[in-house]
Order: structure tokens, then sequence, then C-alpha cells
């Protein structure tokens, strides 16, 4: 690790005048710092800021960043009303890390490419310009969709995801004042830059995330994983069905462990509105999704496998009895 | 005075049975468990002795080559950075275990990608480890294989066996499996990682370590310095874990010794988790080919195990696969094929039962294949080709309990209740159950106990080690129960080589081992209280604290009367090993669940019913079994280390991204012991246990997967993608 300077923000406005790297929980800017994967020289502590209460903002719920994982998880209005955020949050990481990780620190958190933290090897996100280690390396946990030829990093987040199934809204505070993002426009592909992973600027912190009224219809979160507990997604699909009768009213879906952000596809779902639940149909929802997929050979199986799951989450969320 | 007894002859005396305390055995609780959980236990990282400084070891970048300069003056310009040395001494790779000479040194040589190539020294660890990231080093870089399939292997002549002719009895077989598997690269992943702290004195170096058999790690640390034997003093009181990893002195030991010579100070240099996989032994990836020759009936005419696995061109050790294979089933036509592919991986070393683990694993896997070719039932295949005598050699077995295990097992576990494979479905998940023998060969090895008795009760010291195994408690219970005294009133010291050599912890020899060694030393002080109550030691009768004959009862404090006792116990492996085939025997049943959509395997349960001598506690000993079934689990379902093709080096180095099952991944798992004596094993009755419970294990969770959905996964680990039809 490298020496950096330390301080705790006293206010909002101070951290952000600050133009520093913010520490809040640490689980993940701790460890890079260790390894000196991001070697800031000056870290200012957000942790006790005024920010970690859920309240109710309109029909929706406003989260403040601070927000603990654990206890957004648990939080009655969340399980009643957005049962898909608390379960993508009970899918991550450990009750340990849950404990630490906030809600603002989880959007941010890097990618678990192994290249990414092993300084040996060449990594454009860690070293821009030095290349790509995974391409032609291991990839099984490597990104399919949204990649470019200098990187193929997965996001690693499961709240993320369920936040992109929920259109929420990233509230930024910045030197320019306040902004609302929405998590559909808060990512950034890597192309030619991929260290650049969001919109956010220097200085920028985010202060709280936004629900809107919650979405009608089932919940579901399905992560398919290397073990059952503690492991990033192999693939993850959160989805949001409402039935209309005998067909599908409407449905949102996105996906993890796939691409370098929370992954959504609006022809996907469209496809899906209005038709009557069977497995043609979600095959045909899965081929939209998985549209310009450019696996590697270690992360072809991503594609057969985020197709499975799929079916078998919207099954299970259309009330489909038995799909062969 | 030392009772000395070399184990020529197997000794069915039993006296352990006829003991009064009633202790060995028994559940009791561990000595050091309240130390542990409470933050008092100090582990090699842990002490701080005044004016230590902390060295980070300098990985290389390349495959294989050389260095050819190293930038010290920019990494001394940094804050707090007092050294970096490149002493030749300083050694490549950790040693196997009882080696009596230190690992390869000159680490300017590079052989893998990772390997330890100088040291940095600074005030703070932080600052150190950053100093070493920023150290310039250039080198000389050679092409180098690292891909074991790409190479032509080696094949020792003395590790190939053949009887018979399996080609023509796989031939003629009414059923024949040929099938190959492939397992990877494990690591043992101790949840303590490798620390040495080395501190000196004068021309003596005293060095607290991670280290499981501190008398051949000695002898390493003495040669690895150029130094007497006796200017060597190792201490390692508590160790979190080894699995092989620890059994010889690894880098850092050495690296802390001379840097602290250096310096003259105390030097740590304690590994990182991605230092662990860097640099610690692992166990060699496999590819390995079985093939069954079997009649109508299921009985093997033919087995063949050709495996292939890899080491570093000079390294000794390679993976013994098939150590199990020769005694396990019997077969009149046989082939045994060793190759070894000398890759620059890192040095690759005893892990977690060597041999057996992914032998018996895959052996027991192909059996599976061949109950379902023949259609009979796999325990009865099992049950069918038990052979009567060791096959080859012709010598008896010292005792084989297989088939014990395997109809016990199998009444316990409802393996009655297991249906054709894809038949068993709730919802999503179908359901299925497996079984799988487990073997583990048993040794025994030299290893020597001190025991002194006062009024105030007993104190054992010896060098062994616990690490985390409960060596503490069954030397406190073996002790009380041959002195007849009360397990609180004997002091057990472990850990430190000032006293008597001991086997150490590793092949699950140690209990056993070091156990005899107590039990001698006991043995010699019942004699010597036997002659004050005028009777023969086997006469004599110790309980509670007062010794009895016939009908005088008096006290043990009346006997000594302020006299100490002290006796050395000395046992060495002797004519008996090699009058009779000794091995620990088991069987292992699970059931899973499949996903039909995504392939994702859950364990429900877990059997294993064990045969492995006398067991002298309860709890520590389930523990062992529960452990290795785990590991088990991991085997079949989520280890698996990544090499990069380009450079060999492992990818996946730290537990986030190496699976370790976690909680959610062990389901109830039950451990049955078989009442068991082995007078091979010596006086005790008393052979190995904690290797048993891997051996096999992943066997029956990947012989489930297939009764569940049909699918037979040969490359392991059965993750999500391999089991998904």
């Amino acid at each position: 690790m490298r020496e950096f300077q330390y301080s705790r923000a006293s206010s909002v406005s101070d951290a952000v005048a600050s133009g520093a790297t913010f520490i809040a929980g640490g689980t993940n800017l701790l460890d890079l710092m260790k390894h000196e994967i991001m070697s800031p020289g000056r870290v200012v502590d957000i942790s006790r800021l005024d920010l970690d209460r859920i309240e109710a903002e309109g029909e929706g719920l406003r989260i403040g960043a601070l927000v603990r994982n654990s206890d957004l998880a648990a939080d009655l209005r969340v399980r009643r009303d957005y049962p898909v955020l608390s379960r993508a949050l009970l899918a991550g990481a450990s009750g340990q890390l849950r404990n630490m990780a906030t809600t603002g620190g989880n959007l941010l958190q890097r990618t678990r490419c192994p290249y990414f933290y092993d300084t040996a090897t060449p990594c454009n996100k860690r070293d821009p310009g030095t290349g790509c280690s995974a391409i032609g390396g291991v990839s099984r946990m490597n990104a399919v969709l949204g990649v470019s030829d200098a990187c193929i990093a997965a996001h690693p987040s499961d709240m993320a995801v369920a936040m992109m199934v929920l259109d929420a809204v990233v509230e930024v505070e910045g030197p320019a004042g306040t902004r609302r993002i929405p998590i559909g426009a808060f990512y950034r592909l890597p192309g030619d830059t991929p260290h650049i992973e969001t919109v956010l600027e220097p200085g920028d912190l985010i202060t709280a995330v936004l629900l809107p009224a919650p979405k009608p219809g089932e919940h579901r979160y399905r992560k398919v994983r290397d073990r059952a507990s503690y492991a990033f997604a192999l693939v993850s699909v959160a989805a949001v069905v409402r039935m209309d009768g005998d067909v599908i009213g409407d449905a949102a879906l996105a996906f993890g462990g796939l691409a370098p952000m929370p992954w959504r596809v609006p022809a996907a779902e469209a496809a899906l509105r209005g038709q009557q639940p069977s497995a043609a149909l979600f095959d045909r929802a899965a081929d939209l999704a998985l549209e310009g997929a450019k696996p590697q050979e270690g992360n072809a199986f991503k594609l057969p496998l985020t197709r499975r799951t799929l079916a078998v989450t919207l099954a299970e969320a259309c009330g489909l009895e038995d799909m062969q | 005075m030392t009772r000395h007894r070399k184990i020529d002859h197997p000794d069915d005396d039993n006296r352990l049975d006829s003991m009064a305390q009633g202790v060995l055995g028994k559940p009791v609780d561990r000595l050091e468990g309240p130390l542990k959980v409470s933050g008092l236990a100090t582990y090699a990282a842990e002490a701080r002795p005044s004016g230590m400084v902390h060295g980070v070891l300098v990985r290389a970048t390349i495959t294989k080559g050389r260095v050819t300069a190293i930038d010290r003056q920019a990494a001394l310009a940094l804050p707090g950075v007092l050294a970096v040395i490149t002493d030749p001494r300083m050694v490549r790779y950790s040693a196997q275990g009882m080696a009596d000479k230190g690992p390869k040194a000159g680490p300017q040589t590079v052989d893998y990608h990772g390997q330890p190539i100088a040291l940095v020294v600074a005030e703070g660890f932080e600052q150190a480890r950053h100093a070493a990231n920023a150290l310039h080093i250039a080198y000389e870089e050679e092409p180098a294989p690292v891909d074991p399939d790409a190479v032509t292997p080696e094949m020792p002549q003395a590790k190939q066996k053949a009887q018979g002719d399996l080609d023509a009895a796989m031939r003629d077989a009414a059923f024949g499996i040929d099938s190959t598997y492939t397992t990877p690269t494990l690591m043992a992943a101790a949840m303590e990682p490798h620390a040495a702290i080395a501190e000196w004195d004068g021309d003596n170096v005293t060095v607290r370590a991670a280290l499981q058999m501190l008398a051949s790690d000695r002898k390493q640390l003495a040669d690895a310095l150029g130094i007497e034997l006796e200017r060597v003093r190792l201490l390692a009181p508590y160790v979190g874990g080894g699995f092989g990893s620890k059994l010889g002195i690894a880098p850092e030991a050495v690296a802390a010794a001379i840097a602290a010579k250096e310096l003259g100070v105390p030097v740590s240099v304690a590994l990182t988790r991605m230092q662990e996989f860097d640099i610690t032994h692992r166990r060699s990836e496999s590819r390995q080919r079985v093939l069954l020759a079997a009649g109508a009936d299921g009985v093997l005419t033919g087995i063949g195990h050709e495996v292939l696995v890899s080491n570093l061109p000079d390294s000794p050790f390679s993976e013994p696969v098939t150590q199990a294979t020769p005694f396990t089933y019997q077969a009149a036509h046989r082939r045994i094929v060793h190759r070894i592919a000398r890759v620059h991986r890192s040095c690759a070393g005893s892990v977690r039962a060597p041999g057996e683990a992914i032998g018996v694993t895959v052996f027991e896997a192909a059996m599976d294949e061949l109950a379902e070719a023949v259609g009979i039932d796999p325990v009865e295949l099992r049950l069918r080709n038990i052979p009567d005598r060791e096959p080859g050699t012709g010598r008896p077995y010292s005792v084989n309990r297989l088939g014990d295990c395997l109809r016990e097992g199998a009444h316990r576990f409802g393996w009655s209740q297991r249906r054709a494979p894809r038949e068993r479905r709730e919802g999503e998940w179908f359901i299925g159950m497996g079984v799988a023998a487990a073997v583990r060969v048993n040794m025994l090895i030299e290893s020597r106990a001190r025991v002194t008795l006062t009024e105030d009760g007993a104190k054992v010291e010896t060098d062994m080690t616990d690490i985390g195994t409960g060596t503490y408690t069954i030397l406190r219970q073996i002790a009380a129960e041959m002195l007849g005294l009360p397990v609180d009133a004997v002091e057990v010291h472990l850990g430190d080589t000032d006293f008597p050599p001991a086997a150490g912890s590793g092949g699950s020899f140690g209990a056993a081992s070091s156990g005899t060694s107590v039990y001698l030393a006991c043995e010699d002080l019942r004699t010597r209280i036997a002659e004050r109550m005028g009777c023969a030691e086997a006469e004599l009768r110790l309980q509670d604290g007062r010794a009895s004959f016939r009908n005088d009862t008096r006290e043990l404090r009346d006997l000594l009367a302020g006299e100490v006792l002290v006796a050395e116990g000395h046992v060495e492996p002797g004519d008996a090993e090699k009058q009779a085939r000794q091995a620990t025997w088991g069987a292992h049943f699970a059931e899973v669940a499949v996903s039909r959509y995504t392939g994702e395997v859950r364990v429900r349960r877990m059997l294993g019913v064990f045969a492995c001598g006398r067991i002298l506690n309860e709890k520590t000993a389930r523990s062992q079994c529960l452990g290795g079934m785990t590991f088990g689990i991991g085997m079949a379902l989520t280890e698996a280390v990544e090499h990069d093709p380009r450079s060999g080096h492992i990818v996946n180095r730290d537990l986030a991204a190496y699976h370790l099952p976690s909680h959610a991944d062990v389901p109830a798992q039950d451990v049955i012991f078989l009442p068991d004596r082995d007078g091979f094993a010596g006086p005790m009755q008393a052979k190995g246990i904690g290797e048993l419970g891997i051996c096999g294990a992943g066997g029956a969770v990947l012989n489930a997967i297939y009764n569940a959905r049909g699918v037979r996964v040969r490359d392991l680990p059965a993750t999500p993608d391999k089991v998904m039809p």
C-alpha cells in the first residue's frame, strides 16, 4: 500500500469540495489499495455523513448512499414493494461484507477480473494502454456482452442488477450541484477507455439511490454461481413480470455477470409483452438479450446458461408449471 | 529413562482397553479451544519481539530465466525501507515433507512465475509491501513449457507396474470401462497464511513459524542457512491448518532468518493470501485413465490406472495418484502407468491426502460407470471385488473393513431408496444418491515424547504440532488414561524443537505416531510405579491419582513422595508394516439435488463410515472427517486453480476466486466410526484419520450427480456449465 492522506468529511459539501477518493464501507477499496491496484493520494471517509436513511419519497423510496447492504435487504418496505432488490442483495457477498458494504459503494465496486487484481499482468482498466490479459487468458468470470477489444471485465454487483430492473435513479452531488442520473445512463461501456466506468466526474459523491413507485408483479432474482454462497455471478437474472390474465402484461429484465454493467435489453422485454408465456417465447427473449454477444472460449457457456436461467426465472414469474 | 519400541510385530494386547481412567476415546473438548476463540493463542505472525521489522517477498514476473538486475537504490530511497536482500541461500519454493535438506536455493534463477526472488525489509509491513511492488527488476527470459499436455512426459521405471495382460482382459471382458478423467490444480488454502519471525541470539536463531513437522523442518532450515542443527530452534505452538502446505520449510522462513541476521533485529515475513497461491505447494492437476474389465457378474478381471501429473523439472515429488489402486480391488490383470510432465508451473507437493484424494475419487467414479454398465448396485459391485489378500504381493491385510463400511453405510443412509438415474424429482431438482469407497494407506513415523510425573500431575513435552487437528487434546487423553489422572492434571507442551523430536503432523500419521511415543513414556512410568507397589506393570491399576494392586490402594502422591519421574517414549516403524498391508477404510454416501435447468448441484446430505483403528477422541476425530468430507465437496463441485495458458501462473489467487465450499455448500454430514483395532499399527491400535475423510468423498458426490441427472462429469470440478445438459 502507498502512503495516503486520510480525513473524515464533516458534510456532503465538505466531501465534494475535497475532490478526493471516498471511502465508506471499504470492502472493495481497501483491498484494491493494499494491492496497489488503486493508489489514491487522498482518501476522505464519508461513513459518518448523514446519508444512512431509507425514506419514502413520492410513490417511491429514497435510499441514502450509506445504507448498508444488510439493512437495505432487511427493510420491510424493500422486502414488500421491491423484493427483487432484497433478493439480489442477499445473493451477494457474505454476511460480514453486507454488514459493511454501502448502497453507493456497491454501485461503484470494481470488476473481479483476476487480471485486474494481478499487478504483474497487463490490464487496460488498471493501467490504461497496457493491454488486456483476459483476452486469450482465463475468462470464466468475464463478460460476453458490451465488451471491447480493450476489456472484457464484468461488473460484479448483484444489487445494481436489481436497481437496473427497477429503473433506479442515482442522486449525485457534485461541484456543479445535484444531478439525478437514471441508472441506465450511469455506467459507461469500456470501449477504448475501460478505466472510466461511470459518468461520475472528480468530486462527485453519490448521496442516494431513488426508487420509483413499486413495479407490480412477480419479482425474481436468480443467480447461478460456482458455489452456493460468496461467489460472483456466472449469470444472474432480475425479472419483474406482471401477468395480465394469461398473457404477460409487462416485463422488465436485467442481467448480471454478462457485461461491464448491469445489462438491460428493452427489445427482449418488448418481445414478452402481450404474449402467452412459453418455452419458445422465453427462448426468443434470450435470443434478443444475447444479441451481439462476443464470448471467449472460457466463458462461452454463459450463453446457454443465460438462456436456461432466464427461462426458469420467467417460468416461475409467470407461474408456468412445467417447462420442458 | 527411555522406553523404545520398534513395531516389528503386531501388538494385540490392547492394553488401553483395560485401563481404568476411561478418558481415551471420549469426546473431550480441545485443550486449546478457549485460547483460540479468545485470540490468546499466538500464531506465527502474531509475536511482537522488540525491534521487529517486516519483510515482504518479491515475486518473479517471468516464467523461466534469470534476474539480471535489481534496482535496489530506488527501493532503499522509499520511506522506512531498510534492505533489499537477494542472498543466494534464499529458496525458490518449499521443501517437500520430511526432506533432510533445504529446498532449492538461488532465487535469481527463476523456475516459475511468482517465485520469490528477493526480500524487501522495512520498518512497517505496508512500507515493505509498497517497496516490493515498486522494485524494478530486469530479467533474461527463456521459453518454458507450462501445459502438461504439451510436453513429452517422463515415465520413471520404478513407478510403472504391470501384472498379467490387461489389454487381453479388456478384449475378453463382458463389460469394460475405459474412461479418462481430469482433476485441476488444487491448493491447501489453510486459514493461517505462512509466516515466520526470526530472531538471532549470537549464532543461534529462533524462528516462530507456521510448520507441520518441526524435526525435519529444523534440518531443512539449518541446511538452507548453512549452520549447525543445534543453532536452530523452531517454535510452532499453534498452527492454523496445514493440509500439507507447511510440511517443509517455505521461502519466508529462510528469508526471515537471513534478513534478521543481516539487520540484527527480529524480522517477520508473512505471506499474503495471494502469495500463498503464488509460492506454496500446489496439488498437481491430473489426467487419469481408468480401465476396468469385468465379467457378467461384475467381478473384475482387469484394472488399469494410467495417470499424468506435473511438477517442476527437478522436483522429486509427483502426486502418487494410484497409491491405493493396487490394493483396493482384486483383478488378475493389472497395470499402473505414472507419467510426469515437467512444466514451469509452481512447485507441486503434498496437499490434503496426496494420491488417494484425487486417485480414489476418480477410480470410484469409474467404478460407478462399471456398475451402471453391468447393471448391478454400486455397493454390491464393490463388495464383489474386495480381495482376501493384497493383490500382487499376497500379503494379508492388517484388517480390511471396506465391506463392513459399505454395508453399514448403505443401511444407515437408506441406500435401498436409491432409484435409477433421473427417476427422482422434486420440482426443478433431480435427486440422486452416490457411493464411493474411502481408502488411505496407514503410516507410522519415528517419534519421541517426554512425560514428567510429579505430585501435581503429568506434563507431556514433544516437538509435535497441533495444526488444528486436536493433538494437544489426544496426547493429554493418552497420558491421563495411562497414568490414571483426570485430563485436567495433564499439561501438554508442543511445537518447540527444544523438546524431543516427533513425527510431526502429516500423512495422517501424527496422532498414532506421536501418541505411541507418549504411550511408551507412560508405560515406563507405570513400570516404575508398579515397582513401588510391588507388582508387575500389567497388574497395576491407575485411576484418579491412585495406584491399586489387588487390595492395596495408595495415593500416587504418597508413592512419589516428592520425587519427579521423567520418561521418554520412542517409537519407530519396524517389520510389522512389511508383514501386512495396512490401510484405513471407509465408505462415503452422498445425496445431491441437481437443477434441471442450470446444472447447479446442492449436496443435501452426506454420510461417512470409517474404520481407522482405535478412536482417541470422538469429537476431534469426527471433526477431522467432517473437514475431509467438506474438501470432497470442494473437489467435486467448486475447487479449481486456473493457470494462465501463457505464463502458467495461478490466476485465481484469492479465496473469493478459489472456491472452497462455503457453509451454504455443506449439508448435514454424519460420521460413523466402526469399532476397530489394528495391532499392526502398534500398541495403541490407532491409525490415521485426517486424510481418510477426503479420499473418495468427491466420488460419492459425482456418482450422485449421475444418479440424479444422468450426467457423467469427468472433468472436475462439476460446475454448473458442465452439469447443465
